[in-house]
């Protein structure tokens, strides 16, 4: 690289940052220049959120130096990186449920003007980069891609130098990614430098124009990722070659195994979404998709099939003609319906308790590990090693304490105690949700493996990329009622993203803002 | 109904609602932060005794009433040492500073059993008092003006002021505001030396106001009637106020039906009106609430720095 007289807007000299027992970051060196978008890359556990929250002052660094626009800095807190004109948007959005946009918004600015002339500038900030967002909406009302808007409004009225976002698009509909990418350039062009956190690499080709790779705390490549295919961007990421898929099923599907008709259930007040009238069938050997944007009845359609919530259904839920409404989870289970939520920690499993009692939750009755009331603790051992060993989940042991796994491991032994119960239907919620792309292919390949031997799989998931991967047909849910199912074969992803974000019919693009506005007035404000 | 009478039973309602508001208000502040203290029935009784052995010793209600803010935010931050910076757990910890409370308030009151204590006046000029209606306005203990302002002053910190919006997002969401750069724990130990500093100026109005005598146990409960009015209010001060005055009015008929000789139940029973009415109003509120959906989402949870 040749010397240029502008010193870059960040250089990062040498940072390191260890925790007990692991070097979070080594000697990491790199440099962002004014009006950059620059990727850093990595798996999970590879140190890039210890490295943003270094530079956001969230955590201090043992060793190194940051340079600000050519001025060695230490960043103390997050108040003083926002002082010299850092602003951040989180991946696990720093937002307040129960409070208006606008008081969300002074939270985050450090002197907010009153409230009157905040207001206005927000306006003022929505309009000039074409975002649509009501300061007074309640946080809880809002959809995610709204929700992030908050976000970088915030981030914006602060006039940043360099904007980090932390994997921002994971929950967006194709268009809000867009629209995101629409800002993010606009604010390069006017001179702010963005760091940008993703692990989907094609975003990366088309957004940015520099990128480091980091691998296990240290810096193992920079490229250009224009230059670079996603392939090839991922095998730096892991440090190996990367597995493809193995072929899908032919599409010469079997009988239909699965069949849900008019499903109708409430909504968990306050906040919850209800299920209006869903009906799909899946076949055997079968992967079934259901896409959408986060908060629109997938918790709510996985816990009325898995029959975790049974109050005020209707409709029919059949496996192989037998009838499943209306019985218990364990009757369910029993049947051969398996099913896996979206939560690992607290909901698939139990953080505090080891593998081999996890494994007795779900699999106790078609594995045979408990009878009789008494629990058949060498069984539930065994059972547990053979998923460890089956589905190489990185843990000490059966005896492992589930919330000591990192989430990618707990994934795969989660469903890998699914699917190696050898169910007939599986039921799966986000089944990749923050996990790394070797553990994402593998978790990928065992449902497609179990799809093979004659199973129907639903596949319910946020991310569609993964859906058209892996599925056949996928529909589309939105407010809680689902879409025609469509073949993923020559399918349109303009079309499903614009049912995910609630039009249905052939209406313009153009009139998307102002039709979801008016999608969203119909969902019932809660009394407040 | 003479209007006299009437007006007696007003004012009383006044009166017995005041203490349950004004530590009512003071648990609320305690619980938007995100921090649940179970403690209220101790800081109010160790306000209680301080205030009365302060009045009896200086002769001055108001230091009376002073001392006991001070000794019971001193009690209150026992329990925020205990919960904030050790971690413990908030309801153990808050029962234990009731049961501790009540066990010191014992052992400092013993001398004072017996005793009475210089009280406060009225604040306004005796001509004002003359007339039922008048009195019914100007009559009263300058603490029922104070519960009255107190709410206004914790609605509008709470909705418009700057630290109210921070001290409410602390509650909502601790790691949230952690991220952003707020002092989480430095809000939480503000918060619960208010809400102790208002529990013990609620403990002091029993002994120096409604009676101005010591006894063990004098508060009577009273302070888990304030704690579960947070719940009744739904965390809202303005609801407060109501829940206060509503209770205010039952304990009035409990005494009332006693003063009048009403013997259709046993006395013990009249005398748990108020906490049946407590059990039965928790009860409905959250039937029809679902679990109380204005809580604030980090209360009673522990904070800890994320790493």
């Amino acid at each position: 690289m040749t010397a240029t007289a502008v010193s870059p807007r960040l250089e990062l000299k040498g940072i390191s940052k260890r925790f007990p027992g692991v070097v979070a970051n080594d000697h990491v060196s790199f440099q962002v220049p004014a009006g950059a978008i620059h990727a850093l890359l990595g798996e999970n556990g590879a140190g890039k959120s210890t490295l943003v929250k270094i530079i956001y002052g969230v955590q201090q660094a043992d060793e190194g130096e940051i340079v600000f626009d050519g001025k060695p800095v230490r960043i103390g807190s997050p108040r003083e990186a926002r002082s010299l004109g850092i602003g951040m948007v989180f991946q696990h959005f720093s937002l307040f449920e129960a409070m208006t946009v606008l008081e969300n918004i002074a939270l985050g600015m450090d002197n907010p003007p009153p409230r009157r002339e905040l207001e206005a500038r927000v306006r003022e900030v929505l309009a000039s980069y074409g975002l649509s967002l009501d300061p007074h909406r309640h946080v809880h009302t809002l959809s995610v891609g709204e929700r992030q808007r908050i976000e970088i409004v915030r981030a914006l009225l602060q006039q940043p130098k360099l904007l980090i976002m932390d994997e921002p698009t994971s929950v967006l509909t194709p268009q809000e990614v867009e629209q995101l990418f629409e800002t993010l350039r606009r604010l390069a062009s006017e001179g702010c430098s963005i760091l940008y956190i993703s692990h989907k690499l094609h975003e990366i080709k088309a957004l940015c124009e520099s990128a480091t790779i980091l691998r296990g705390g240290k810096v193992v490549a920079s490229c250009d990722p224009r230059e670079e295919s996603a392939r090839s961007m991922a095998e730096l990421m892991i440090g190996g070659s990367l597995k493809d898929l193995s072929q899908k099923s032919s599409g010469a599907a079997g009988k239909e195994r699965f069949v849900v008709s008019a499903l109708s259930a409430p909504g968990e007040p306050p906040f919850g979404t209800s299920l209006k009238e869903v009906s799909f069938a899946v076949r055997s050997g079968e992967i079934f998709g259901i896409a959408g944007v986060a908060g629109n009845g997938q918790n709510e359609l996985l816990a009325v099939i898995s029959g975790e919530d049974a109050a005020g259904i209707s409709g029919s839920i059949r496996l192989d003609g037998t009838e499943l409404a209306g019985l218990s989870v364990g009757a369910r289970r029993r049947a051969g319906l398996a099913s896996s939520p979206e939560e690992r920690n607290g909901h698939a499993a139990v953080p505090g308790m080891s593998l081999a009692d996890n494994a007795l939750l779900s699999a106790r009755s078609r594995m045979g590990l408990a009878s009789g009331g008494v629990i058949r603790a060498k069984a539930a051992r065994d059972y547990a090693g053979r998923v460890i060993e089956a589905f190489s989940v990185k843990a000490t042991g059966p005896g492992a304490a589930a919330g000591s796994l990192s989430g990618g491991n707990l994934q795969k032994f989660v469903m890998g105690r699914e699917i190696m119960q050898d169910p007939a239907v599986l039921v799966v919620s986000q089944p990749t949700w923050g996990v790394d792309a070797g553990a994402a292919s593998f978790i990928r390949q065992s449902m497609i493996d179990l799809a093979r031997q004659g199973a129907a799989v639903v596949v319910v998931s946020q991310d569609l990329d993964e859906l058209l991967e892996l599925c056949d047909r996928l529909a589309v849910i939105n407010e809680g009622r689902l879409s025609e199912p469509m073949d993923v074969k020559g399918i349109s992803i303009e079309r499903v993203g614009l049912l995910m974000g609630g039009i249905h019919g052939g209406q313009a693009a153009e009139t998307r803002v102002g039709a979801k506005a008016e999608a969203h007035e119909r969902r019932p404000e809660p009394a407040l | 109904m003479n209007l006299d009478l009437l007006v007696a039973i007003l004012m009383t309602v006044a009166g017995a609602a005041t203490p349950l508001l004004i530590a009512g208000l003071g648990e609320l502040v305690v619980e938007k932060s995100g921090v649940l203290n179970l403690g209220v029935e101790g800081m109010m009784l160790i306000g209680a005794v301080t205030g009365f052995a302060v009045a009896t010793s200086t002769g001055i209600p108001v230091l009376g009433a002073l001392a006991a803010m001070g000794a019971a935010a001193a009690a209150s931050m026992i329990f925020a040492v205990l919960v904030l910076t050790l971690m413990a757990n908030q309801v153990a910890t808050g029962l234990a500073l009731t049961i501790f409370g009540t066990g010191v308030s014992a052992l400092i009151g013993a001398p004072f059993v017996g005793i009475t204590t210089p009280t406060f006046g009225t604040i306004f000029p005796e001509a004002l008092t003359a007339s039922p209606l008048l009195r019914l306005v100007f009559g009263h203990s300058p603490l029922v003006y104070f519960g009255l302002i107190l709410t206004v002053a914790v609605a509008w910190f709470l909705n418009r002021s700057r630290a109210g919006l921070i001290l409410r997002a602390v509650g909502e969401s601790d790691s949230a505001a952690h991220a952003i750069g707020y002092p989480v724990l430095k809000v939480r130990y503000l918060a619960i030396l208010f809400g102790g500093a208002m529990a013990g100026l609620a403990g002091s109005y029993y002994s120096l106001v409604l009676t101005p005598m010591w006894a063990e146990r004098l508060t009577a409960g009273r302070g888990w009637i304030a704690i579960a009015l947070v719940v009744f209010a739904s965390w809202r001060p303005g609801r407060m106020l109501a829940g206060a005055y509503l209770f205010g009015l039952v304990i009035t008929m409990e005494l009332q039906a006693k003063a009048a000789g009403f013997n259709m139940f046993a006395p013990e029973l009249l005398a748990a009106l108020p906490y049946l009415a407590t059990i039965a109003v928790l009860a409905i509120i959250s039937a029809a609430k679902r679990g109380g959906a204005n809580a604030p989402a980090c209360l009673g949870k522990p904070f800890r720095a994320a790493a």
